[in-house]
């Protein structure tokens, strides 16, 4: 690796050299090919939907025409050959002898067709001349072609063996219903060219209509990537499906925005705050360098500057902490946890510091109130507000801390006669680097309450800054059980 | 005391080597987790101060973790930029006695390394401490200074064990939070100088000499001032 790294180096130079500014890659083209764009799928759907269900339409016109013909056809040979076997049962061979010519008779529009020949294929009765003899032996229907007086025709005929080997034919002319058949058949043929024009041009219409509806969205996608956060998709107005596709896409825009926005307010804030104690230390370093007369001089410079740095340090820590609760990692650890102890332990170390500048602290705690989350991070966000108000609170102050339980969660309340946060500022307060006027003048990194709001919200509760009148109240609500046992 | 310490970046291995010595302990320093560990299992130390992101292919964790494998209980501070939460965790999971993060102050370094040193040495339950004429039964839970008693809150009567447990040796206040009140974070108000300043109210003002001592840019110690 180390030998190579020269070598390629310079090969990397060299292409910088001679290569040319490039544009930035454009977004891939939306497809690899004609077929792998949506809108042609969706035509191709459409085409093959329109053809699958104008073939079934065919199928069913073509069963219930020329399929009902030929059912009927059957039927009447099927009655037919029923009524000259019950005759036949009745009066022997003479009366069917009889009965056929009766009907050959009767016959008007002359498409009835009988034969009747004895075991010798001699024929007794019918009009036909001769037992078909291209026929296989033993077949029960069949489609045959007929000369009937020089007129030739197709016939639908069904065979009947009789006893002392008798042969009997019974069958029907079809030939009518056969033009018919075929001019049906021409007239789907045609339906299928018509079908399938009118299934492209559908598709093409689908295709077209598809890239219409979606090319609004893709332009939005393709402006914000480019760099354009303002672009929204268009909302027709219609209320269907793609309207609220438009409203979802939008929402996100407008929460990614926010986020934005966020993080460019954050960046700005870290570059200010953490920039004027850099700067402070790092000029008191200066200074003490070009002007200490005294060694004496040196040292507090140094200090100081030491004393600025830490300050750094614990905005940093602070963020970071911020950050990684934010992040959420760690609320696999919660678990139930019985505040109570836990403030009253709080209560009695800021107790001190309270009386320390003639202020009072006054805790009011039940016996016992249970949350589900991180101890740690509970201990940390109370003692913030408690050290606010500490802060905050003029010198013969009172300063409250309570909880009480309310229908799922608990109330932890720290209350101050301090100048409190004007209602303008209450929004902004838990943001982090806020500080209100009165803040201004006093020690701190801003970022206190912004630890109480993160800490809040991972455990799924809510930090609510009150007027105290005069004073601030703020409340930390955490849930008493998992939020999301609860939901599921 | 013999320490080890375990750190590969120049500027603040020479740093912490050189605060070390000049507070009188024999210092072995390494800049590679390897080595580390091949000194650390080899000969005996009284404490080590260990940094989590080595090179040489044995990270801090790994290190310890296989120095406690082989029943080595040498106390180990864990002095890393590693500053969440779960990597504190982690670290004393591995078997870490003190886990600091970086940046640091040296005074905070050598007071917590002292005290695990310490710790070390003073095996089996005491039922009694004493300092000076200062005297505290762990049993009976009174306390008596010169042969008067005190009278003490529960917190207070915590506060001047850990003093007690650790006279002699700097004690921070982040030590004090964390040991007497079980707290990891860093109140931004001097919560803990009211406290002590308490204590000194009761434990040294009616008497002739304090031994309660404010070290400054460090914390405190209690100590019995030379004659």
């Amino acid at each position: 690796m180390r030998e190579a790294g020269p070598a390629s180096e310079a090969g990397r130079d060299a292409d910088l050299t001679v290569r040319p500014w490039q544009a930035p890659p454009r977004p891939p083209a939306p497809a690899t090919g004609f077929f792998g764009q949506a809108g042609v799928r969706f035509g191709m759907i459409y085409a093959s939907l329109f053809g699958a269900s104008s073939l079934a339409l065919a199928a069913f016109l073509w069963w219930s025409t020329a399929g009902l013909l030929d059912r009927q056809n059957e039927a009447a040979i099927t009655v037919d050959t029923q009524g000259l076997l019950e005759r036949y049962g009745e009066g022997g061979l003479p009366a069917l002898i009889d009965t056929i010519e009766q009907r050959i008779a009767g016959n008007i529009d002359e498409d009835g067709i009988y034969l009747l020949v004895d075991s010798d294929l001699r024929r007794l009765a019918g009009n036909l001349e001769l037992w078909p003899r291209r026929l296989p032996a033993d077949f029960d229907w069949a489609q045959l072609h007929i000369d009937r007086g020089g007129a030739r025709g197709m016939a639908r005929v069904h065979r009947v063996d009789l006893a002392e080997g008798l042969h009997m034919l019974v069958g029907r002319d079809v030939e009518s219903r056969t033009q018919l058949r075929s001019i049906v058949a021409d007239a789907m043929l045609w339906a299928a060219v018509i079908a399938v024009l009118l299934g492209t041009v559908g598709a093409v219409a689908v295709r077209g209509l598809f890239r219409a509806t979606l090319a609004d969205v893709s332009a939005t996608a393709t402006a914000i990537s480019m760099g354009d956060l303002m672009r929204r998709v268009k909302v027709t107005g219609h209320s269907d499906e793609f309207d609220l596709l438009a409203e979802t896409i939008n929402d996100m825009l407008d929460r990614i925005a926010r986020l934005m926005d966020g993080v460019r307010q954050v960046s700005n804030a870290i570059a200010h705050d953490l920039r004027t104690p850099i700067t402070r230390a790092r000029m008191r370093l200066e200074d003490a360098a070009t002007h200490a007369r005294t060694e004496a001089d040196l040292r507090l410079a140094i200090e100081r500057a030491q004393a600025d740095l830490d300050g750094i340090v614990a905005v940093f820590q602070a963020l970071l902490r911020i950050a990684e609760i934010e992040a959420g990692a760690r609320r696999s650890a919660f678990t139930q946890v019985d505040v109570a102890p836990l403030l009253a332990d709080l209560a009695e170390l800021y107790e001190a510091a309270a009386e320390e500048t003639g202020q009072s602290l006054v805790a009011r705690i039940p016996p016992s109130a249970t949350v589900f989350g991180d101890r740690d991070m509970i201990q940390q966000a109370v003692a913030n507000l408690l050290d606010n108000a500490v802060k905050f609170s003029p010198p013969t102050g009172m300063i409250r801390l309570s909880a009480h339980a309310t229908p799922g969660s608990v109330e932890i309340v720290v209350a101050d006669d301090g100048p409190g946060i004007p209602p303008q500022d209450r929004e902004h307060a838990a943001q982090r680097f806020f500080r209100g006027e009165a803040a201004r003048s006093t020690p701190g990194s801003g970022l206190g309450l912004s630890l109480v709001q993160a800490v809040a919200m991972l455990h799924g509760g809510t930090l609510r800054l009150e007027d105290n009148a005069p004073g601030l109240r703020a409340v930390l609500q955490l849930p008493a059980s998992d939020p999301r046992q609860v939901a599921a | 005391m013999r320490i080890l310490v375990v750190e590969d970046d120049k500027d603040v291995a020479g740093f912490v080597v050189k605060g070390l010595k000049e507070a009188g302990h024999v210092v072995e320093h390494t800049a590679n987790g390897r080595d580390g560990l091949f000194l650390a299992a080899s000969e005996a130390f009284d404490a080590i101060v260990l940094d989590r992101m080595l090179p040489g292919g044995v990270d801090g964790l790994r290190l310890l973790e296989t120095l406690r494998s082989q029943g080595n209980t040498t106390p180990v501070v864990f002095l890393s930029a590693m500053a969440q939460v779960d990597d504190r965790v982690r670290g004393l999971k591995a078997g870490g006695d003190d886990y600091m993060t970086k940046p640091f102050a040296f005074a905070e370094l050598l007071a917590r390394v002292e005290a695990l040193t310490r710790r070390g040495k003073s095996e089996g339950p005491t039922t009694k401490l004493m300092v000076g004429d200062l005297e505290m039964d762990l049993l009976s839970r009174s306390v008596k200074r010169a042969g008067q008693k005190v009278d003490l809150q529960p917190r207070e009567f915590r506060l001047l064990e850990y003093l007690m447990r650790h006279a002699g040796q700097v004690v921070t206040r982040t030590m004090l939070l964390e040991g007497v009140w079980d707290y990891h974070f860093d109140p931004q108000t001097n919560v803990i100088d009211v406290h002590v300043s308490r204590l000194r109210q009761k434990v040294d003002k009616p008497f002739a000499t304090p031994l309660i001592h404010t070290v400054r840019n460090a914390g405190y110690m209690l100590r019995i001032d030379a004659p």
